[in-house]
């Protein structure tokens, strides 16, 4: 099982293998993702119940939490990516790294916009420096740093190891994103979904929440094998396998 | 529910459907821009291969 | 794995706990200005800075709130069911507030130990159901409430 798996690894990791397979799956991930998104918008947005306190408001849950939930998700995978670069040194790791950053930072941006668009109309104010907003911040900031810091770095495999260091390093930012509304007094409530206790929200409310968090992971890998194409063809501009797509 | 009713979100309709429009355009964005970068290498790098084979061949 | 590579991974290791510690340590020596609001027991204890604007964050107790003037003045009184505090607040309150809520109010404290504030923001709890699901549960008794299946 473990040969296996080591085998299977190093393959995935060869660009040509991973240029191919992402691109016959990138035809089925769409359909999924597309069936997902309207299954979820239209538990979310018409047969979803209003809140007892909130009324419609709360409807932005279905776009704000499964954001948030892709701001620490592609975070890890960043920061997992960044492992395999400083340990094993493979190329295709370096690249789903500086791939995935842009992505998770639409979703660190999205999530911060969205909330503070459900602020407002409750809370009564767009923004506060409570623990759970200025530590999402910082999430955005670290994925805007790994992106410029990759950006400068001429040489990529070099870039690579450097923002595999800031990944890593950033990674403590995670969980304190997550117990900041535990550890500390906050504005934002606290967790309905990802405690250990069952989730304090109703069926009729937590199946579209779950169904779009799923729909923005595939979309997640979607964008990713795209932008790791492309990424890839620049790179691998003189290596026999790319002559041999494109003479074909 | 009619549908103005759900147009207006119960008054939140700024915030709720701002919201999803943000959501939409930036799914689109990321979807796009590395469709359009992946076409677009491919492009160039076709464009390239034949200008080597040409060269190649006038030389011979 | 290789020799070099088990030396990387705890190097690594070793760098994430490092970073862990240094960091866990400064949110410590932090702690009190990551704290978004102080209780009425804070206040109480006398732990809320004086003559300096803070938060008090609490429950408005039911059928306090009143409205003294023809404006947008209201009072009203907060508790973390230990301590009290009164509140005086003028201006426009958030859609959420109302008795029983949770509530954050940023100002200081006058001479007679009432709550001047300046901001009252709602703070909202995070369960999510339907108003019937509410009453019925009320009706009930059940005060928490956790049901992920079947309603």
């Amino acid at each position: 099982m473990f040969k296996w798996f080591v085998k299977w690894f190093h393959r995935f990791g060869s660009p040509p293998y991973f240029y191919r397979l992402a691109g016959l799956w990138l035809p089925w991930l769409t359909g999924l993702f597309t069936i997902l998104v309207v299954a979820g918008l239209y538990g979310g947005l018409v047969l979803a119940p209003t809140d007892y306190q909130q009324g419609e408001s709360y409807r932005i849950i279905f776009v704000h939490v499964p954001a948030a939930w892709m701001s620490m998700f592609i975070y890890m995978v960043m920061a997992s990516c960044g492992i395999i670069i400083l340990v094993w040194r493979m190329k295709l790791a370096e690249v789903v790294l500086s791939c995935a950053a842009p992505i998770g930072a639409s979703f660190t941006f999205l999530a911060l916009v969205t909330g503070s668009l459900w602020g407002k109309p409750m809370w009564g104010t767009y923004w506060v420096w409570d623990a759970r907003l200025t530590s999402e911040l910082i999430l955005l900031f670290l994925y805007l740093g790994i992106m410029g810091l990759y950006g400068a770095i001429d040489d990529k495999r070099v870039a690579g190891r450097a923002v595999a260091i800031l990944a890593i390093v950033g990674m403590v930012n995670i969980p304190i994103i997550h117990y900041s509304v535990e550890w500390w007094n906050s504005l934002h409530q606290g967790p309905t979904v990802t405690k250990f206790d069952k989730p304090s929200i109703v069926w009729s409310m937590l199946w579209p929440l779950l169904t779009m968090a799923l729909a923005f992971k595939v979309y997640f890998v979607i964008s990713l094998f795209q932008r790791v194409r492309a990424e890839l063809l620049h790179r691998e501009r003189n290596t026999r396998w790319v002559e041999e797509l494109v003479k074909s | 529910m009619s549908l103005s009713e759900f147009f207006n979100m119960g008054g939140y309709a700024v915030f709720v459907w701002s919201s999803y429009a943000l959501t939409l355009v930036l799914l689109v964005l990321n979807w796009f821009l590395p469709y359009q970068q992946h076409k677009q290498n491919l492009r160039k790098l076709k464009r390239q291969f034949r200008q080597d084979n040409r060269n190649n061949d006038s030389r011979t | 794995m290789t020799p070099a590579r088990k030396k990387r991974l705890s190097l690594i290791i070793l760098m994430v706990v490092g970073v862990s510690v240094g960091v866990g340590f400064a949110l410590k020596a932090l702690n009190e200005n990551i704290m978004f609001f102080f209780s009425p027991a804070d206040i109480q204890a006398g732990k809320a800075p004086a003559n300096k604007d803070f938060r008090v964050g609490g429950i408005v107790v039911e059928g306090t709130v009143a409205r003294p003037g023809e404006g947008l003045t209201v009072e009203f009184v907060l508790t973390d069911n230990d301590s009290d505090v009164k509140v005086k607040y003028t201006g426009i309150l958030p859609d959420l507030f109302r008795e029983g809520q949770g509530i954050i109010a940023n100002g200081r404290l006058n001479a007679s130990g009432e709550f001047i504030a300046a901001e009252v923001l709602a703070k909202h709890d995070e369960n999510y159901m339907p108003p019937e699901v509410m009453d019925a549960m009320k009706k009930s008794g059940q005060t928490m409430p956790s049901m992920s299946q079947g309603i």
